[in-house]
């Protein structure tokens, strides 16, 4: 991604990024472009290469940022009204790893809410359309970054993946995306939504890009005590031998044209010498529910926050100081942050509390068993990301229940902490992308790119 | 779940929203329906199964009781709210 040479300047790569984002303009994929900004620090690394001087590993590489992510460039909105007006005097950690390695952010992308939603329909500035069919969705939540992605205006952009967010996206315009293990990018400035689960990672075009941006981010921050020691540069790829595949994901729910990649795809890992085991993970069933009951919780937590009254969106409706909380919250929220907070608070309150919250805290560790069986007879697994290719606008926006089904391969993992790669699989007759998902043991972040990088 | 009028109204209390008739009645149905998918959860055995509040895999993560210097200032703070006075944040009055 470097600028190895000088046959191509930062300033003209950033000027290139710019214009194709205006053409893509019609995708509604960002909500804020960074020209001014993004040329200004073009004409600084390419002064700095002219003197001969020290430039980073990803000097000139435009990138686009997820809205969900402080830094002083723009309005950090998280794609909601309550956060609108919300200008960041602080930049997160990642943000600053990869600006010191002279990446250049060119935009903010266009998210659901607080990256409530699986489409990017969510969002207070409405969808942003899938990068292969303007009718379809972008998947979500962070559908702007991985469109900015597949229509090749940047380089990479980055994600949060709470319970898919990346990795979905990924697969519904045929990119890379990388959840990486619980713990490895720290998560400072980066707008929470449910601390047990949320991870950042990214969307590049191959596993190499991927492999650099990780050794650039990864490691621990004293601003996030919850990141794990530094171990990605340190770690070794292990050689995989045997690729695992879900049976009870092999149901009606999934689309033939998932079923269809999946099966080619092990057909193919056959023929080249890889074993294939049949893993039987019954308590997978059960993940969505567990997920939609354990996230709600902590969002409902996380989203006390937003008051009207510290930074971010006050009503005008406002009589007493009770009312600045709850007509900012109300006016300032998405009809899904409501639903989400509200069932959080359902759970959590007194004489639900051992009936759901409890009982999918336990249900959680019977999950986290399964894997750790499965990774007894197996290296890595190979599952669809979703049930479905990217959906029709509008399809499902409206029925909250069906749209949370479409997570139902993707938050098994976030609720153990493993990381989850997806790499794309070929195009379907119907001319939509489609992708699978690699998982892996916590830590395994390597084996995953390392193995995409074969599989290409 | 039966979702009464009731109970959402102590919800969104719970939750700080002012919610209008409208929005509580289509609230309510979805909750409802969200409520309906998450309690297949009791078909699952889970008696003498351990909770996992998190996964992160450390405890007791120290620090020096130290005063570390923050990128944001007092002033750039305080400018986040829709009204200052006095170098305070201004809201209307409690009593």
């Amino acid at each position: 991604m470097k600028i190895a040479n000088k046959t191509v300047t930062a300033t003209q790569l950033v000027k290139d990024a710019l214009a194709k984002a205006k053409h893509f303009e019609d995708y509604n994929i960002f909500t804020f472009l960074n020209e001014e900004g993004a040329l200004k620090k073009a004409a600084e690394i390419d002064k700095r290469i002219a003197n001969g001087e020290k430039v980073g590993k990803l000097a000139g590489v435009p990138y686009a940022l997820k809205d969900n992510f402080l830094s002083k460039e723009g309005n950090t909105t998280a794609s909601s009204k309550i956060l609108e007006p919300f200008k960041s005097p602080i930049t997160a950690t990642a943000v600053k790893k990869l600006e010191d390695e002279d990446a250049i952010m060119i935009g903010r992308t266009n998210m659901d809410s607080f990256a409530h939603g699986s489409s990017t329909e969510n969002s207070y500035f409405g969808p942003t359309l899938n990068s292969a069919d303007k009718a379809r969705v972008a998947g979500g939540s962070s559908g702007g970054s991985a469109v900015a992605v597949a229509l090749d205006i940047v380089e990479f952009a980055t994600g949060t993946d709470t319970g898919g967010s990346i990795r979905q996206p990924a697969s519904f315009n045929g990119i890379y995306g990388l959840k990486p293990t619980y713990g490895t990018i720290s998560r400072y400035g980066v707008i929470a939504m449910a601390s047990s689960t949320d991870c950042i990672g990214f969307f590049t075009k191959t596993p190499e890009d991927m492999d650099l941006l990780m050794s650039i981010t990864a490691g621990q921050d004293k601003n996030d005590l919850t990141t794990l020691p530094d171990y990605y540069d340190k770690s070794e790829a292990k050689e995989v031998k045997k690729v695992g595949i879900i049976k009870d994901f092999d149901n009606d729910a999934v689309s033939p044209e998932l079923s269809h990649a999946l099966k080619i795809k092990v057909e193919k890992l056959k023929k080249q010498g890889y074993e294939i085991v049949e893993l039987s993970m019954p308590s997978l069933k059960y993940a969505l529910a567990v997920y939609y009951i354990i996230v709600p919780a902590e969002i409902a937590s996380n989203l006390s926050r937003y008051d009207g009254i510290r930074y971010g969106f006050r009503s005008d409706n406002i009589t007493d100081l009770e009312s600045i909380y709850t007509s900012s919250r109300n006016e300032g929220f998405m009809d899904e942050n409501k639903r989400r907070i509200m069932i959080g608070n359902f759970v959590l309150s007194s004489g639900f509390y051992d009936a759901y919250y409890l009982k999918a805290q336990k249900a959680r560790t019977l999950i986290i068993k399964e894997y750790e069986e499965a990774f007894k007879k197996c290296d890595v697994i190979l599952t669809p990301v979703s049930p479905n290719q990217a959906f029709k606008l509008g399809e499902k926006v409206n029925d909250p229940v069906s749209m949370y089904l479409e997570d139902v391969m993707s938050v098994p993992i976030n609720l153990a902490g493993l990381p989850g790669l997806t790499i794309p699989a070929g195009t379907s007759e119907k001319g939509l992308p489609t992708g699978l998902q690699l998982i892996g043991p916590r830590r395994s972040d390597k084996t995953l790119i390392n193995f995409a990088k074969e599989l290409k | 779940m039966d979702t009464s009028d009731k109970q959402i109204e102590h919800l969104a209390k719970l939750s700080d929203f002012s919610l209008s008739e409208k929005d509580s009645k289509s609230l309510g149905k979805d909750l409802e329906s969200i409520i309906n998918y998450i309690s297949q959860l009791d078909e699952l055995d889970t008696k003498d199964v351990e909770p996992t509040y998190q996964v992160f895999e450390m405890e007791n993560v120290w620090r020096d009781d130290e005063i570390i210097p923050q990128e944001a200032t007092r002033e750039e703070l305080l400018a986040l709210s829709k009204e200052q006075e006095d170098n305070q944040i201004k809201i209307p009055k409690v009593l």
